[in-house]
Order: structure tokens, then C-alpha cells, then sequence
């Protein structure tokens, strides 16, 4: 059965004999709906960065109880009792594909904004310094990790002080192209090789040799050992297995759940401070929108009158009108998304509160936010257009014609 | 004859304005047959549109019966009466009201939404109602490119093609010249004694109320005795 047996060619053609009114409500609902968008995205292309980092059949063992890779400690004896107890994958040459990990942080200057040498200094003159994860890789440190692909130079050759840098990472900050030398844990490290590993938290870190950097640094344990599993299902039984192990003190997590819970703090921090604003805003864009369909009401009661007296329901003429305000909604939300979605174009690079270590990624249009812009913006359709719809609703049929 | 179209039966009417009561219709009885064309005339605020409003079933009595085809619409629920004015009544207006942004066919099927007929059935009953009307090449277009007359003829197309038996008019032609209302006339003549509706036409003017069979003046809510012009035909 038709809810409002209104023809919806009325509803629509109302909306556009007044244009301006129309473009006018609708774009203060788009640009709301913009900034509600833009923070989703941002949220999604966070989560989605550190999600896309792990690989399944990874297991990354940290000291329990320690957040990060930073804050962690394993011993070589822990580590080698993992190694020799796990189901590790092995590879062609028969060894076992697990990397024995040191990470440290340091510090970069971003580019950008930064007083150069070479050209005139602009006024605002601010050297950014960002937090860099370094990451020491055991033997097969590359090997578990596929995602990363050398697109400059070579790898660094094991035992020396040789690096390879991030694309994010040599795409953001001074000092690090291909040949250059960085200055860290009172030694020169040398840039050898480029790599990208897409849209993923390594694109943001610096990797070289584990035991290289362990020297550096003075480090007497790994921050974490990572190994690849046999068969990605046998996760939960060797996780109990070295549990149960009285002699460790680790825990394990699946590559790809360990990065994910490094987004959980920002991202949620994101999101609320996404649904304070658009909330704040949102109570703007309703008003105008009430106030809009208000006029619209005012205007059309002796249509309203009319259309009684033909036989339509106080419900149809109801309906008539809240739909009204969801075309509008809809139309704002609509103009709203495609603003957003040429915010895919660009890419953030900030510290993750939890690691305390730079990262970059780019806010990401999905399905669902598109989903959820729309349910928003009709939200706000339903909640401005509520009050003038009641009002067209509850008219005396004589009064409205008579007002005509 | 058979059972009369409408029988108004102690009907009254009264509004409440700052603590005074104000009453506009006291005590009307009366009855139309079916096929009548009964003009009603009166001084301005005597309650012409008032009773014409009740007959219509789009306001309430204070008081008494108000019986339309064998029903009691003053018994009638909200709903139920907007039903009913969908099937049995048909409006004409002084100002037209058309919607202005519909063309003169989609105000015309806007009836036919509240029937069951399908998209192809309204297009093609309410081309037949514009044919009758004398512009179907008119169909496409909007209110405001038509004169008022020609609006007057859309809305009458509107008011006929559910195909009801009672046609309420309130001044239809106050707004028009002296050719536009004679045609607008002409027409409703035709309603009458061509497809036998039965029409209560609101009028200042001595003119058009001629058309009619029959004139009660209204004044001071109180109606007159019925005034024949011609034979009511049955
Ligand atoms: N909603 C209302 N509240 C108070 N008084 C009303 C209301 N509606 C109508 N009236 C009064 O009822 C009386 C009759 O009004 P009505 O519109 O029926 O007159 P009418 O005979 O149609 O006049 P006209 O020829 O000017 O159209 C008037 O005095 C009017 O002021
Ligand atoms: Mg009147």
C-alpha cells in the first residue's frame, strides 16, 4: 500500500520552485555531513592502515602487559624457547621464519614548513620533529613481511649500519633519500634501500639489522619476536601452548590484532571528537532546515486545505512533508559525500597517541560511512522536518483554505 | 422521488471568538434531490461557505444531522469522512487551487491517487475529464501558463473525474469576466443535466444563480424559503 498516496513528483518539484531556499538548507546539512564524512574517513583510513599492517599467520610475542613493541622487553633465552617450542613456519632453505625484533624511537624532522637551506627561509619557520619507530629485523624480517617491497635500491646488508626507509617515510622527511646518512644512537646509519608497504604503519617506520641496533642502543632484550605459523590456524593452541610455558613471560597476538589495537585510542578519540562536532553542527543545519520547511508549510496552506478537501489524510499530507524535508536531507548528505570523497586525495601523517610513533595514512571512503553519512543526514531531515510536518498535519482544512 | 442527495437536519454552526459564541448557521433544515443545481446567495459573513463547508463534510456542526447519500457524515471519523469526500464530493474553488506546480493532468489524476486505479487507468480518466472540459491540449500545461478561466475548467476536470455524485462550487466564477463565467456555467449546467450530479453552487452573482434550478438565500444564518426557477429534473 502507498504510505502517502501524494504523488512524490510534488514533493520533489516543491523543492526545486524555491532554489535557493533549497540550495541554501541543503548545503548547510552537505557541509555538516562533509565534516562528519571526513572524520569517519579519517577514523577508517587509521583503522585501516594499522589493520592492513599484520599478516595473519603472524604472531607477534611482546612481554605481557606492555602496550607496544617500545615498552616491551624479551630475553634472548625467552626468545629462543618460543622459537624451539612453536609450530614456525619454515622456509625452502629450511630455516625458521621468525625475526628476532629490537624498536626504538627516533626523532625527524618533518619536511615541509622547515627552515631549508637552500631556499629563503619562509616566515612560518617550524622545524616538526616526529617520532620514527626503528625497527631491527632478524634474518627473515623480510620474509614475513611480503607487504613490503623494495621500489629503491637494496636491502641492508646484515651486520652492518646500513638502513632502509619507509615510502612514507622518505616521501615526509628531510635527510633520508636514497645515499643519505642518518645520525642516531651515536652512529652514522647509511640509507641503502626504499621500500613500500602500501597502506600500512611499516610505509612509517626505518628497518635495519636487529643485532646492529641492539649494540647501538645498548639493548640487552629484543622488543618483540614475530613468527610466521605453519598453518594460520593453529594460532589458538600455540598461543595456550606457550602460555602454559612456565618459563615465559610473553604474550602473543596475531600480527594483524596487534595492529588493530594500536588504532583503538586514536580512533576512538577520533570518533567521538567526530560526533561532539557534528552533533554541534548538526543543530544548525536542523533549525535551518525547520525553519525551511516551516515556510514551506506557511506557504502552501491552502494547497494543504486543498489537497484535505480532495480526500488525502491528515497522515498523506504529513508524510507529504516530511518527505519533503528527507529529499532535502538527502540532496545536502549527497553533496556532502562527494565533498568528502575528494578527501581521499589526502594523506595524514601524525603521531599514534598509543605508540607515541609517527604514522601516515589517508582518510578512506567505505561503503558503511557512506551508508552512515546518509542515515545521518536523513537523521537530520527527520528531526527539521518533524515539527513543520505536524504542523501541515494538524490544519482545520477550513482554516487552511481560507488562509489560501 | 427517491431518498433526497442531502438532508440538513437542525443544523447549526457556531464559533467561540474572545468568550462570545457566534453563531453563524442556526437550526437549517433542508433537502436537495438528487440532479438538483441549487444556488445559494447571501450577504457577505451571512455562512454560505460556512453550510456549504458542512455539506462537503470538510468542517463540523455545532449541532444536528447532516445526511449525504443515506450517510450521517457528522457521525463520521476523521479518516473515514476524508474517504468519503475522496468518492462522493467534488470541489470547485474561487481561486482555483490548483497546485502550482503540477500541469493540468497531474492535477487532474490527483483525485484518482486515492482510488485504486493503476498509472495507465488515471492518465486515461483524467484525459477524458480535460476532453470534457474542452482542453486537452492543455494537458501539459502548468497553472500558471493557463488563464483563469482555463484554471477554473482544470479544477472543475478535477472535481468530476472520481466521478462524484455531489459537486460543491463557492463563487466559481467570483473571479472571472462575464465570458469566462458563462462558459464555467455552461459547464456545470452540463454536469448537471448531462451526467446528473447534483450541484450546490455558493454565488454573489444574480446571473449565475439563474443557471441553477433552484435559489435559497442565506441571512443571517437563518435560510429562506426555496425559490424555484425551473423544474428540478429527476
Ligand atoms: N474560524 C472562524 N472563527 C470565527 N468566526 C468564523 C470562522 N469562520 C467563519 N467565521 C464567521 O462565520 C461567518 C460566516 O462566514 P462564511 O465564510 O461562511 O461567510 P460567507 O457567507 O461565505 O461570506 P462571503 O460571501 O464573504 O464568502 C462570518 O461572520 C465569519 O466571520
Ligand atoms: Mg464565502
Amino acid at each position: 500500500m502507498r504510505l502517502s498516496r501524494i504523488p512524490l513528483h510534488y514533493v520533489w518539484r516543491n523543492l526545486f520552485t524555491r532554489k535557493l531556499t533549497t540550495v541554501l538548507t541543503a548545503g548547510g546539512m552537505a557541509l555538516v555531513v562533509f565534516v562528519f564524512a571526513t572524520v569517519l574517513m579519517l577514523e577508517a583510513g587509521l583503522k585501516q592502515t594499522l589493520t592492513a599492517t599484520g599478516l595473519a599467520e603472524n604472531v607477534v610475542a611482546i612481554r605481557k602487559g606492555s602496550q607496544t613493541e617500545i615498552q616491551s622487553g624479551l630475553s634472548r633465552q625467552e626468545a629462543s624457547i618460543i622459537e624451539s617450542s612453536a609450530p614456525i613456519a619454515l622456509n625452502a632453505m629450511g630455516r625458521q621464519l621468525s625475526s628476532r625484533e629490537a624498536v626504538v624511537l627516533i626523532s625527524l624532522q618533518k619536511k615541509g614548513g622547515t627552515c631549508s637551506k637552500s631556499d629563503p627561509p619562509t616566515p612560518p619557520c617550524t622545524n616538526k620533529p616526529a617520532n620514527i619507530v626503528v625497527r631491527g629485523v632478524g634474518a627473515q624480517g623480510l620474509a614475513i613481511r611480503p607487504q613490503a617491497k623494495l621500489i629503491e635500491g637494496r636491502r641492508f646488508l646484515p651486520g652492518s649500519a646500513e638502513i632502509m626507509v619507509g615510502r612514507a617515510i622518505a616521501d615526509g622527511f628531510e635527510g633520508v633519500q636514497l645515499g643519505a646518512s642518518l645520525h642516531f644512537a651515536r652512529r652514522d646509519w647509511t640509507v641503502v634501500g626504499i621500500f613500500d608497504a602500501g597502506k600500512t604503519g611499516f610505509n612509517s617506520e626505518i628497518w635495519g639489522d636487529a643485532e646492529q641496533m641492539m649494540q647501538a642502543f645498548r639493548r640487552l632484550n629484543y622488543s618483540a619476536l614475530v613468527f610466521q605459523l605453519r598453518d594460520t590456524d593453529a594460532y589458538a593452541s600455540t598461543q595456550k601452548k606457550l602460555e602454559a610455558d612456565q618459563r615465559l613471560t610473553a604474550e602473543y597476538k596475531r600480527e594483524t590484532q596487534f595492529y588493530a589495537d594500536q588504532s583503538k585510542v586514536m580512533a576512538s578519540f577520533i570518533s567521538i571528537l567526530g560526533s561532539v562536532l557534528s552533533a554541534i553542527f548538526s543543530v544548525g543545519a536542523i533549525i535551518g532546515a525547520m525553519i525551511t520547511m516551516y515556510a514551506a508549510v506557511a506557504n502552501r496552506t491552502g494547497e494543504i486545505g486543498t489537497l484535505r478537501a480532495l480526500g488525502y489524510r491528515r497522515r498523506s499530507v504529513m508524510l507529504a512533508f516530511l518527505l519533503e524535508a528527507l529529499f532535502l536531507a538527502l540532496l545536502g548528505g549527497v553533496v556532502g559525500l562527494i565533498l568528502a570523497s575528494f578527501m581521499q586525495f589526502f594523506a595524514v601523517s601524525t603521531m599514534n597517541w598509543q605508540t607515541f610513533a609517527e604514522l601516515a595514512f589517508s582518510f578512506t571512503l567505505t561503503p558503511i560511512i557512506v551508508l552512515k553519512s546518509l542515515l545521518f543526514a536523513l537523521l537530520m531531515g527527520m528531526l527539521g522536518g518533524f515539527l513543520p510536518a505536524l504542523r501541515a498535519a494538524r490544519l482545520q482544512i477550513v482554516d487552511a483554505l481560507r488562509a489560501a | 422521488m427517491s431518498q433526497p442527495a442531502v438532508s440538513l437536519r437542525h443544523v447549526s454552526k457556531h464559533y467561540l471568538r474572545g468568550g462570545q459564541v457566534i453563531d453563524v448557521l442556526k437550526d437549517i433544515d433542508f433537502d436537495i434531490a438528487p440532479g438538483d443545481f441549487l444556488a445559494l446567495m447571501g450577504p457577505s459573513g451571512s455562512g454560505k461557505s460556512t453550510l456549504l463547508n458542512l455539506i462537503a463534510g470538510i468542517d463540523q456542526p455545532s449541532g444536528g444531522q447532516i445526511i449525504v447519500d443515506q450517510v450521517d457524515i457528522a457521525t463520521l471519523a476523521e479518516a473515514e469522512l476524508a474517504d468519503w469526500r475522496a468518492s462522493h464530493v467534488g470541489f470547485i474553488f474561487q481561486f482555483y487551487n490548483l497546485m502550482p506546480v503540477l500541469n493540468a493532468q497531474e492535477n487532474v489524476e490527483l483525485p484518482l491517487m486515492l482510488t485504486t486505479l493503476n498509472a495507465r487507468q488515471r492518465k486515461e480518466h483524467a484525459s477524458l475529464a480535460l476532453e470534457m472540459v474542452g482542453l486537452s491540449d492543455r494537458s501539459s500545461h502548468y497553472p500558471n501558463e493557463l488563464s483563469g478561466g482555463q484554471q477554473q475548467r482544470v479544477a472543475i476536470a478535477r472535481a468530476l473525474v472520481s466521478d462524484p455524485s455531489l459537486i460543491v462550487a463557492d463563487e466559481p466564477t467570483g473571479d472571472l469576466d462575464r465570458k469566462s463565467a458563462g462558459e464555467i456555467l455552461d459547464l456545470l449546467g452540463q454536469l448537471n443535466t448531462e451526467l446528473g450530479k447534483t450541484i450546490i453552487m455558493v454565488t454573489h452573482d444574480g446571473r449565475a444563480a439563474e443557471r441553477a434550478h433552484a435559489i435559497r438565500h442565506l441571512e443571517k444564518g437563518e435560510l429562506s424559503a426555496l425559490e424555484m426557477l425551473q423544474p428540478a429534473k429527476v
